[in-house]
């Protein structure tokens, strides 16, 4: 079993936390696990991924090949579309829908949406407005990992909780409590509106 | 007792130092090596040890300090991105020929695609004529292993060893299992107190001494087990594969690949092994992680009996880093069913920070400059480099560490007014000071801009060298302290900063504006930390 995925977005958006988490569930696990980052220049403002790669058997590259990708995760609805010849014919978009617009010729949103919609997979969720309801604004990430739990089978949602619960624990109760509050609202969305 | 963690390739290497009994690490910050630092700056072990692990100004007194520490019988490690080995060059070569004593491990990390980099120079070449050992690891797990191997194989032949990362290995996390921890060696001097004067008496002496132990490095490199061939049924073809290239490789053959594969992670190049693999197979594909090494070695530039493929032939694409993909391409495996790239995506380049203050600075500069139709803009390497871009296209070149301040000497000697230099202060401090004391000593009419954020910005806000102290060193380099100013780089100033630029441009010598506000990255974090 293996899953191959690509979180992405903007530099800055906090999609290191997002691997964080699952990276520590997938060593709790006993999974192989592998995952390139960007760091330096690319970092100020620019697109940023990082591709991570699950499996219960080794893993030789580092990096995911064409049209083997089973999950883009993105906190950018044009970022996601960046990675769509990575996409295997089965995988899966979770993207948030809310434009980040830092450039001065980003697409009409009706051409990205268009886009969008032709993939067969598709969890297209506002995980700005949703952090927001549950009052944790500034989870959205989380929002976005709870929608991507709905798909992610090498991991439980058990296991996820786990995690935050660890990465976010030197950081208060609270904190952990708006994190969860967040994973479980984006999960919830997940079921509910998208899958059958 | 054996534990598992999570680490990047560049943690991995650092934990194997700490665990091999290190005693110091020498370093300049730059992107893909910062990380091996830094997790040594904050790793409990080192901290109880009081292992060094403060900056150091650039890779040269690096390299240098991580000598002396070598001398004197103890472990150093000196790390940094591949074009830092330009800098330290001098010493690195100059290492080969005194040798090792106490283990002496250089870590260069290589930046192929130029991720975040101005050329992709691969560092194995510098090991090559400096006739020093490289060990390049293939995963995190080898890369954690292979520093200690490093290590005493440094301290067996006495002889420094390169270690060469690439950015998808330095900054690419997956488990480590850890070992058993050592002590630090005890402080002792070498053997042979001759090898370390390097008169030319004693250096022709030492140089073949070290051609010498060079075969012996060879035969070591067929026999430790780094260096593997892996036999296969289809002799139509063999394939020689360094570093990370094996896992590309691999990943085109899940079920074990057909050819026979000679796995390259230690040089000098194993010629033996590539003998045999030249001898049972008809063409050879060599997958080379940055510049044709072995390829162009092997190829020459006479016929040979077996057809070599690689990056020279287009088989492989001639630069770029490779990807499971390209390998894909030159195993001539079917491609995979993919989409088509998006119609509707555009680039997202990087861009300076909002709230930044070299955004202000250069606002303020394009205000005077664009007054001068001839003026020239000489930049340098760090965030503000991103200045180029739009809206700012502040400046005219950016080349490598200190260029800025030469070149506009250079310039201003060759009739151009205004000639400007923008540098950062870590860079100044890095290559720029030097540069400073030729610029006073032949009175050169330049305009020298510090923007000065306190921190090493671009790398993530690493200490500075020179924080607090940038006047004193112009001053003390011999530049006049009335036209040594300090401008606060912020909108509300724009009249102030422009007044001050215009002035010290019409001034006919040297003269150095210091636009300093902290880099707002980290003055958030600082803000946080306070509020704790």
């Amino acid at each position: 079993m293996k899953q191959d995925i690509i979180l992405c977005g903007v530099g800055g958006q906090g999609i290191l936390s997002i691997a964080t988490v699952i990276g520590w569930a997938a060593l709790d696990q006993n999974l192989y696990l592998k995952q390139a980052e960007v760091h330096g220049m690319s970092q100020r403002g620019g697109d940023v991924q990082s591709n991570l790669r699950l499996s219960s058997a080794p893993i030789n590259s580092d990096l995911i090949p064409l049209g083997s990708c089973d999950l883009i995760v993105s906190l950018e609805p044009m970022e996601a579309l960046r990675y769509l010849p990575y996409l295997s014919p089965t995988g899966w978009i979770i993207t948030n829908s809310t434009p980040f617009i830092n450039i001065p010729n980003y697409p009409d949103m009706e051409a990205v949406n268009g886009e969008l919609n032709k993939v067969k997979n598709l969890i297209n969720i506002d995980v700005d407005a949703i952090a927001k309801e549950v009052k944790s604004p500034r989870s959205a990430n989380m929002v976005l990992l709870g929608a991507t739990a709905a798909v992610l089978n090498m991991l439980e949602p058990d296991k996820l909780r786990e995690g935050i619960t660890q990465v976010f624990m030197r950081k208060g109760q609270a904190i952990v409590d708006t994190n969860i509050a967040a994973f479980n609202a984006g999960l919830e969305y997940a079921q509910k509106h998208t899958l059958k | 007792m054996r534990t598992k963690n999570l680490l990047l390739g560049d943690e991995a290497l650092a934990l194997g130092a700490l665990h091999a009994g290190l005693t110091g690490v020498y370093a300049y910050p730059g992107t893909p090596s910062t990380e091996i630092t830094e997790f040594i700056q904050q790793h409990p072990l080192a901290k109880e040890r009081n292992v060094h692990s403060d900056w150091c100004v650039n890779e040269k007194t690096a390299m240098e300090a991580a000598l002396g520490v070598s001398f004197s019988g103890k472990r150093a490690l000196v790390c940094m991105k591949h074009v830092g080995i330009n800098v330290c060059a001098d010493a690195f070569v100059n290492s080969g020929m005194t040798g090792a004593n106490g283990g002496l491990v250089v870590v260069a990390c290589d930046d192929p695609s130029m991720h975040s980099s101005q050329n992709e120079q691969d560092s194995r070449f510098y090991a090559d004529f400096a006739m020093i050992p490289c060990f390049e690891p293939s995963s995190q797990q080898e890369t954690y292993e292979m520093v200690r191997e490093a290590y005493d194989f440094s301290e067996r032949n006495r002889i420094p060893v390169l270690m060469r990362l690439t950015t998808r290995m330095a900054h690419s996390r997956a488990v480590v299992e850890t070992g058993d921890v050592r002590n630090e060696n005890e402080l002792h001097f070498p053997e042979n107190e001759r090898q370390w004067v390097l008169l030319p008496a004693n250096a022709k002496v030492r140089n073949v001494q070290l051609i010498k132990d060079y075969a012996s490095f060879e035969e070591q490199a067929e026999t430790m087990g780094f260096n593997r061939y892996i036999d296969g049924a289809d002799k139509s073809m063999g394939i020689i594969a360094c570093g990370i290239a094996y896992n590309y490789l691999m990943e085109n053959y899940p079920n074990g690949c057909p050819y026979p594969v000679l796995k390259v992670s230690q040089y000098p190049l194993p010629t033996a092994m590539v003998r045999r693999l030249a001898g049972e197979c008809k063409t050879l594909l060599v997958l080379e992680e940055g510049q044709p090494l072995i390829e162009r070695r092997l190829k020459g530039f006479l016929d040979t009996p077996v057809e070599i493929k690689g990056r020279l032939d287009g088989t492989l694409p001639r630069t770029g880093e490779l990807t499971p993909d390209c390998v894909r391409v030159a195993l001539q495996l079917p491609e995979l069913e993919k989409n088509a790239p998006s119609q509707v995506t555009v680039p997202r380049p990087p861009a300076l920070c909002q709230g930044c203050g070299h955004r202000d600075f250069y606002t303020a500069l394009n205000n005077v400059i664009h007054t001068y139709p001839t003026a020239r803009v000489f930049s340098d390497i760090g965030c503000y480099t991103l200045g180029w871009l739009a809206p700012f296209h502040a400046f005219h070149t950016c080349v490598e560490m200190g260029a800025s301040l030469t070149m506009s000497i250079g310039a201003a000697n060759s009739g151009v007014h205004p000639s400007v230099a923008v540098i950062g202060d870590s860079t100044f401090t890095h290559s720029g000071m030097t540069g400073l004391l030729d610029a006073v000593n032949s009175n050169a009419n330049i305009t020298l801009c510090i923007s000065d954020n306190l921190t090493t910005g671009m790398t993530g806000g690493q200490d500075s060298a020179g924080t607090g102290r940038l006047e004193s060193i112009c001053c003390g380099l011999g530049v006049a302290p009335e036209h040594v100013r300090v401008i606060i780089p912020l909108p509300k100033n724009y009249e102030e900063m422009e007044k001050v630029i215009r002035e010290e441009i019409e001034y006919k010598g040297v003269s150095v504006i210091i636009a300093r506000r902290e880099c707002i990255q980290t003055a958030k974090r600082h803000a946080a930390q306070n509020k704790k």
